[in-house]
């Protein structure tokens, strides 16, 4: 287990290194930010004057030598637009994105295992083309569509759900989330929804697939010969099973949620780090946008971690230790 | 004379498919005394594992029991409501499957396993259950079974597992056990212990046995009776001393011809000519006559049952040995 880890630990920090290299480059590649910052009518005085305060005047190897020198001592540069550093920008709306993430993942799982069961234990019959149906929709509609359309629906017409921002804020044991006031609660559920549409049809066709596969396999049949109820074989012996495909999908697809929430949360006008990478990308932002996916990426990496321990826990073949 | 523990009595299990309908199991009668042994015996797709799953209630859909009967001790089964038949599954009749690879859940640990079949029958404490389950181990001849309990099925080799499959149906010492080639996945040196291991059990518990094999040798070394099956239907039944000494149906005898073993040295092996025929077209009358070299014009006759003393076969041209 800590040879695993140790040997994990070099593998993102190889990651985090060749993310930062691409980023850098790319960013460069993307325009001259101050063409954006400055006023046109500023003199040249003025002009060479910011370019230098930025660090923009050197050559791009040595400002990424900088930059990744900083980087290691925890400082990940200083936003041009909000002159703030970008991490504290980031980890500001951060918790906004995670927990419109996390209330998506678990409004996927919940309604997306049960309904794939379902489907799977009686294929062909009605309930399961209805539900096959309806996760086709779920995988086919634009995202952004969805949420136009939720928003007409639920604010517009029927006028129950606030339509955009986050709400109250609430707090409990020093965090602050949407989750722990009324207010925020009612404007959670559409952008939530929304997010996990998609994620939804995933699971439930992930389920019942497995459940297709592993219903004919000889031990469901040998417990059914012990006598073991129906029951029992489905929430027990199937399920377990069927986890482990479950767990490697969501693993992933949490990462891009988390990465990506950006239609959704514009959509929404949520303010979280989705929002945060689109305005940066249209103002040349280079350190925000470097330090945004530098953080994604990071989260990438914990995710993969979490999901290779719950699959050690889930599935007793798989030794931790033993893997090259 | 005492009552049988099992009595078959012209079992049909079809399959409707797209094609027509499969009659794995054809008009199929016979009795299983208590402490008997006995031998089903035929090749792939003759309907004996169809045979031994239809007692248990345990045909895969779309395929079903559709006439005939199922006594067990004096109870009918066909006519039993699914949770009464449950309760007798695993309880009073236990099966043993073909590929121990597959029969034992890879994510459930053994203890696991085997604690839910004792609670499915018996209320008692989970300690008391796991003491069961400990004791089943040792008595297959598992070494340290308490410490094997918190094991998994990958960490078994076949024969340990197929013997981790023995003592769950041993669990509950049912009456009959029905064990579906269970020594035809593994290594010759294994088979015998295995073999000799479950005669052994029988006796001890004076179980009944049906032995469900493709291999006439296997069934000699333990079997009282043999019934052969051939398409769907019982050819030929015997005390198997008799039967195996002076089979009166053709393909008994092809089958004999065919074993190795059997075939004194130097001389070739005979293999019986063409291949079973499809159960979708099987010919009328006796359906072995395309491959029968005793065939004649009356063969197309569907032959009766011919019975004298205790043994029975269904043939026109019964070995002269045999010939009434």
């Amino acid at each position: 287990m800590s040879v695993f880890i140790i040997r994990r630990l070099m593998q993102s920090i190889a990651v985090l290194f060749v993310t930062a290299v691409v980023v850098f480059l790319g960013v460069y590649a993307i325009g001259d930010p101050v063409e954006m910052l400055i006023s046109p009518d500023a003199s040249p005085a003025e002009r060479a004057q910011v370019i230098a305060s930025l660090g923009l005047d050197r050559p791009m190897w040595q400002q990424f030598l900088t930059f990744l020198w900083n980087a290691v001592h925890g400082d990940l540069g200083r936003s041009f637009v909000f002159n703030r550093p970008t991490i504290s920008l980031i980890l500001e709306r951060l918790p906004a994105t995670l927990e419109l993430t996390l209330t998506a993942l678990v409004i996927a799982l919940a309604i997306g295992i049960p309904l794939g069961l379902i489907s799977g234990l009686k294929p062909n019959s009605a309930t399961d083309e209805a539900i096959m149906t309806g996760s086709i929709l779920g995988f086919s509609l634009p995202s952004f569509w969805q949420g136009m359309m939720l928003i007409m629906i639920f604010s517009i017409w029927l006028g129950w759900l606030p339509s955009t921002g986050r709400g109250e804020l609430g707090s409990f044991l020093g965090i602050q989330s949407s989750f722990f006031t009324l207010d925020g609660l009612t404007h959670l559920i559409l952008p939530a929804i929304n997010l996990s549409l998609f994620k939804l049809s995933l699971v439930i066709r992930l389920t019942r697939t497995g459940v297709r596969e592993t219903m004919p396999l000889d031990f469901v049949k040998f417990a059914r010969a012990k006598g073991i109820s129906e029951r029992r074989i489905v929430f027990v012996h199937v399920l377990k099973n069927i986890l482990i495909p479950l767990v490697t999908v969501i693993g992933m697809e949490l990462g891009s949620m988390l990465a990506f929430a950006v239609v959704t949360e514009t959509i929404f006008a949520w303010p979280g780090i989705g929002k945060l990478l689109i305005d940066s990308i249209m103002r040349l932002d280079r350190p925000v946008v470097v330090a945004y996916l530098l953080v994604i990426v990071s989260l990438f990496i914990l995710i993969n971690f979490v999901v290779d321990i719950l699959y050690s826990l889930i599935d007793p073949r798989v030794r931790l230790g033993e893997q090259s | 004379m005492t009552q049988p523990v099992l009595e078959v009595t012209n079992l049909s299990t079809h399959f409707p498919t797209r094609r027509g309908v499969i009659k794995a199991v054809d008009e199929v009668s016979f009795t299983v005394g208590q402490r008997e042994i006995v031998g089903l015996v035929g090749e792939s797709g003759s309907g004996k594992s169809i045979t031994g799953f239809s007692v248990l209630g345990l045909v895969d859909p779309p395929g079903r029991v559709v006439s005939g009967s199922i006594r067990f001790q004096g109870e009918e089964l066909t006519q039993l409501p699914q949770k009464a038949m449950r309760a007798i599954r695993g309880k009073r009749i236990a099966m043993i499957f073909q590929d121990p690879m597959m029969t034992l859940n890879p994510v459930l640990s053994i203890g696991t396993q085997m604690v839910e079949a004792v609670l499915a029958h018996d209320r008692v404490s989970r300690t008391e259950a796991r003491n069961r389950a400990r004791d089943a181990l040792g008595m297959v001849g598992i070494p340290s079974p308490e410490e094997r309990l918190d094991a998994y099925p990958h960490q078994f080799s076949g024969g340990m597992r197929q013997r981790v499959a023995i003592a769950i149906a041993l669990l509950h010492r049912p009456d009959l056990i029905i064990a579906d080639e269970p020594t035809t996945a593994l290594d010759v040196t294994i088979q015998s212990q295995i073999l000799y291991e479950i005669k052994r059990l029988a006796q001890e518990f004076s179980m009944a046995l049906v032995w469900i094999s493709h291999d006439l040798g296997v069934v000699a070394a333990l079997a009282d009776r043999v019934l052969v099956m051939y398409a769907g239907r019982i050819v030929e039944a015997g005390p198997v001393e008799d039967v195996l000494s002076q089979p009166a149906h053709p393909y008994t005898l092809g089958l004999m011809q065919a074993i190795p073993s059997a075939v004194p040295r130097g001389e070739p092996l005979r293999p019986i000519p063409g291949m079973a025929p499809s159960p979708l077209a099987r010919p009328s009358g006796c359906s072995f006559r395309d491959r029968c070299q005793r065939a004649t014009e009356i063969c197309s006759a569907e032959p009766r049952l011919d019975i004298l003393a205790d043994r029975e076969w269904r043939c026109f041209h019964p070995n002269e040995g045999r010939a009434a």
